[in-house]
């Protein structure tokens, strides 16, 4: 646990010091919803009714984006190597990779976007859940995306490779968290298996990520 | 402690780099590998970290901790050298000594010369000072088996000495040595392993 | 298993079985068009344009036939280090997404009529539309790796995540289309449907699994041959 912590220190230090954490992701969320209003004209009751959707589309792709390189330093400057050689298995290693990375990038874009929804005309009773949607959501895609990251890591250029590779796993993330959001003027009836369902995708991630992403990071080291 | 390779083959890229590859290491003892460029004096080093599979053949370690891999009681000191230039000298050591389960900072920057430099980002450190702070790894935790690749790369006569002192007190103390280099460490009582002779 | 790991084995059995999964391949094809666009009656709804279907379902079908065989075979190349199994998974993948665009194709086009529109956000058709990203996405990883041997230790692991998530996938766009238009067109429900369609649509499933068996094998073979002039190249440029 000490080892890992450890490690989650030195990545959140790193990712505030660079840069690589929440600021530029921050950035990014904003530049694709400020194209949204100038590519379907500022009609304030059409972008009510796609403000769930568009601001889901905009938090994963910046999550996706901001999580692209989070093993690339590791491999090139051998830490990674290194933490293989370490007490710790490499699943937990990456587990803790991608909860530095969520901590980092994934949790605060998660909160911030729901604040930003004024900018869409978003309704304000649907500020609360889609917070909650967003946070539970954030999880499972903070996890795939440090899967993709793990899966290109020994590549040049892997960028569009990983939006090929992740962006249709987060289908069932972005529909249940669209409808999560949308269920709270829908009815309890909908809100809540939403809700679950994005927690259990979530809790499958969490189980099969690491597994994954040590395996393609092995892959790479050999 | 006894670490032993036996008729280990190593390939790379679907080529035979090496193979039939005997040698025995005791306790208190150092193995020199030397050979030309592409020898394979690296991969054995990775082999035994645990890095890369070998094609043929095993490690045997006798004595140590049974239920570890040789790779996890092992430092590897290699070109890359594992620094983050953001973080300050002191920090990449905190991390490692954290990561690796606990070490001894102070004397870990002692043993390399580093204490004036420990409030300073590593980014600005000069090539010779980045391979003192990757050595000081060594000094850091304890761990029996240290791997070095070209230690004494980019290193002025002052830190030589530093190494060579920091090789023998860890050799006093019972450990194991194995390195590729090309230049003289000045190691006493070490081993030659020449790979020109295994040439395949 | 082991048996048929040697490649010259399987090379040896491939051009002994090709000529007659080839002969299947056409007369299956002969005799499921024929029930499907001429003996097949029409619908009494949809009228002509129904026989579309006895295209576009089976290649609906051998889409996800192929891509389970795809994460079959990464499976066993895992556990049992079969060689050939990557060799099969990667061969597999092409001919696959080629019945995806086919069975998106068809959908689209038997969309025209029934809808009047080249494209409709059908469950279905979004669900394969999904699964034709999942081919590239794994295509396009045995292009970005260089090095085949780790190329095929990356692609496994794309390919069993994906097996994963089709069935989420696949649960999450019925979900969507549930939210927001009511049953499907294109639903087949199994026993309710008629043997005059049941039986072409089955023969038509056969000759499309009979032409990828063909179509595979030889792609098995093509690129055993390839690996084998690669590895001449490589003991060309060694000895040199």
């Amino acid at each position: 646990m000490k080892i890992l912590a450890a490690l989650i220190r030195r990545d959140l230090t790193l990712a505030w010091r660079q840069g690589g954490g929440v600021g530029t992701a921050a950035g990014f969320f904003l530049t694709v919803v400020v194209l949204l209003p100038l590519g379907i004209g500022p009609d304030q009751v059409l972008l009510q009714r796609i403000a769930p959707g568009a601001l889901w589309i905009a938090l994963l792709l910046s999550v996706l984006l901001s999580a692209d390189s989070i093993y690339q330093t590791d491999f090139e400057d051998g830490s990674l190597e290194l933490m293989t050689m370490g007490p710790a298995p490499l699943e937990m290693v990456v587990l803790a990779k991608a909860f530095a990375h969520w901590l980092a990038a994934g949790l605060p874009l998660a909160i911030l976007a729901p604040m930003l929804g004024f900018l869409l005309n978003l309704a304000p009773e649907l500020v609360l859940p889609l917070t909650v949607a967003m946070v539970i959501g954030s999880v499972s895609l903070s996890l795939l995306a440090s899967l993709g990251a793990a899966v290109i890591v020994g590549l040049r250029r892997g960028g569009v490779l990983v939006s090929l590779l992740i962006l249709p796993l987060y289908v069932p993330v972005l529909i249940f968290g669209v409808s999560a959001s949308r269920g709270a003027l829908a009815g309890p009836d909908i809100f809540a298996p939403s809700l679950l369902i994005l927690l259990a995708i979530s809790l499958v991630a969490l189980v099969s990520v690491p597994v994954a992403s040590a395996a393609a990071i092995r892959a790479y080291l050999k | 402690m006894e670490l032993t390779g036996r008729n280990l083959a190593c390939e790379r890229g679907g080529r035979q780099v090496f193979a039939a590859l005997n040698f025995t290491v005791a306790a208190g003892h150092a193995l020199i590998l030397r050979g030309p460029n592409g020898a394979g004096k690296t991969s054995l080093l990775r082999m035994i970290a645990g890095l890369i599979e070998p094609a043929e053949g095993e490690f045997v370690l006798q004595g140590g901790h049974q239920d570890l891999e040789p790779g996890q009681q092992a430092h590897l000191v290699a070109h890359q050298e594992a620094l983050k230039p953001a973080l300050t000298v002191e920090e990449n050591l905190q991390f490692w000594a954290g990561f690796l389960g606990g070490g001894d900072i102070e004397r870990a920057l002692e043993a390399l010369n580093l204490t004036a430099l420990a409030g300073f980002s590593a980014g600005l450190l000069s090539a010779g000072q980045k391979r003192r702070l990757a050595l000081a790894r060594l000094a850091l935790v304890p761990r029996a088996i240290w791997l070095l690749d070209e230690p004494s790369v980019g290193l002025d006569a002052a830190s030589q000495v530093k190494l060579q002192a920091l090789v023998h007190t860890h050799l006093e103390k019972g450990g194991i040595v194995v390195a590729a280099t090309h230049t003289e460490l000045g190691i006493r009582d070490a081993a030659t392993l020449d790979f020109s002779e295994l040439a395949a | 298993m082991q048996k048929f790991a040697n490649p010259t084995r399987f090379l040896r059995l491939q051009s002994a079985i090709q000529p007659w999964v080839v002969a299947a391949t056409i007369v299956l094809f002969a005799a499921g068009l024929y029930s499907g666009l001429v003996m097949a009656p029409p619908d009494y709804q949809q009228g002509e344009t129904v026989r579309i279907m006895f295209v576009h379902v089976p290649a609906a079908w051998l889409a996800l036939m192929i891509y389970s065989i795809m994460a079959l075979s990464s499976a066993v190349a895992i556990v049992f280090r079969h060689p050939l199994a990557d060799l099969a998974a990667k061969t597999a993948a092409p001919i696959g997404a080629a019945f995806t665009f086919l069975a998106l194709a068809t959908g689209s086009l038997w969309g025209k009529p029934m809808w009047g529109a080249w494209w409709v956000w059908d469950a279905g058709l979004t669900s394969m539309f999904v699964l034709f990203l999942l081919y590239l996405g794994y295509i396009a990883v045995w292009q970005a790796i260089e090095d085949p041997a780790r190329g095929a230790l990356i692609a496994r692991i794309v390919a069993l995540v994906g097996f994963i998530n089709i069935p989420i996938i696949k649960f999450s766009v019925d979900w969507w289309n549930s939210l927001h238009q009511p049953a499907s067109v294109f639903r087949i429900d199994g026993p309710a449907i008629h043997s005059s369609i049941l039986i072409p649509l089955l023969i038509m499933a056969t000759a499309y699994t009979m032409l990828f068996l063909a179509l595979h094998l030889s792609a098995m073979r093509a690129e055993i041959n390839a690996r084998k002039l690669r590895q001449m190249e490589l003991a060309h440029v060694g000895s040199s």
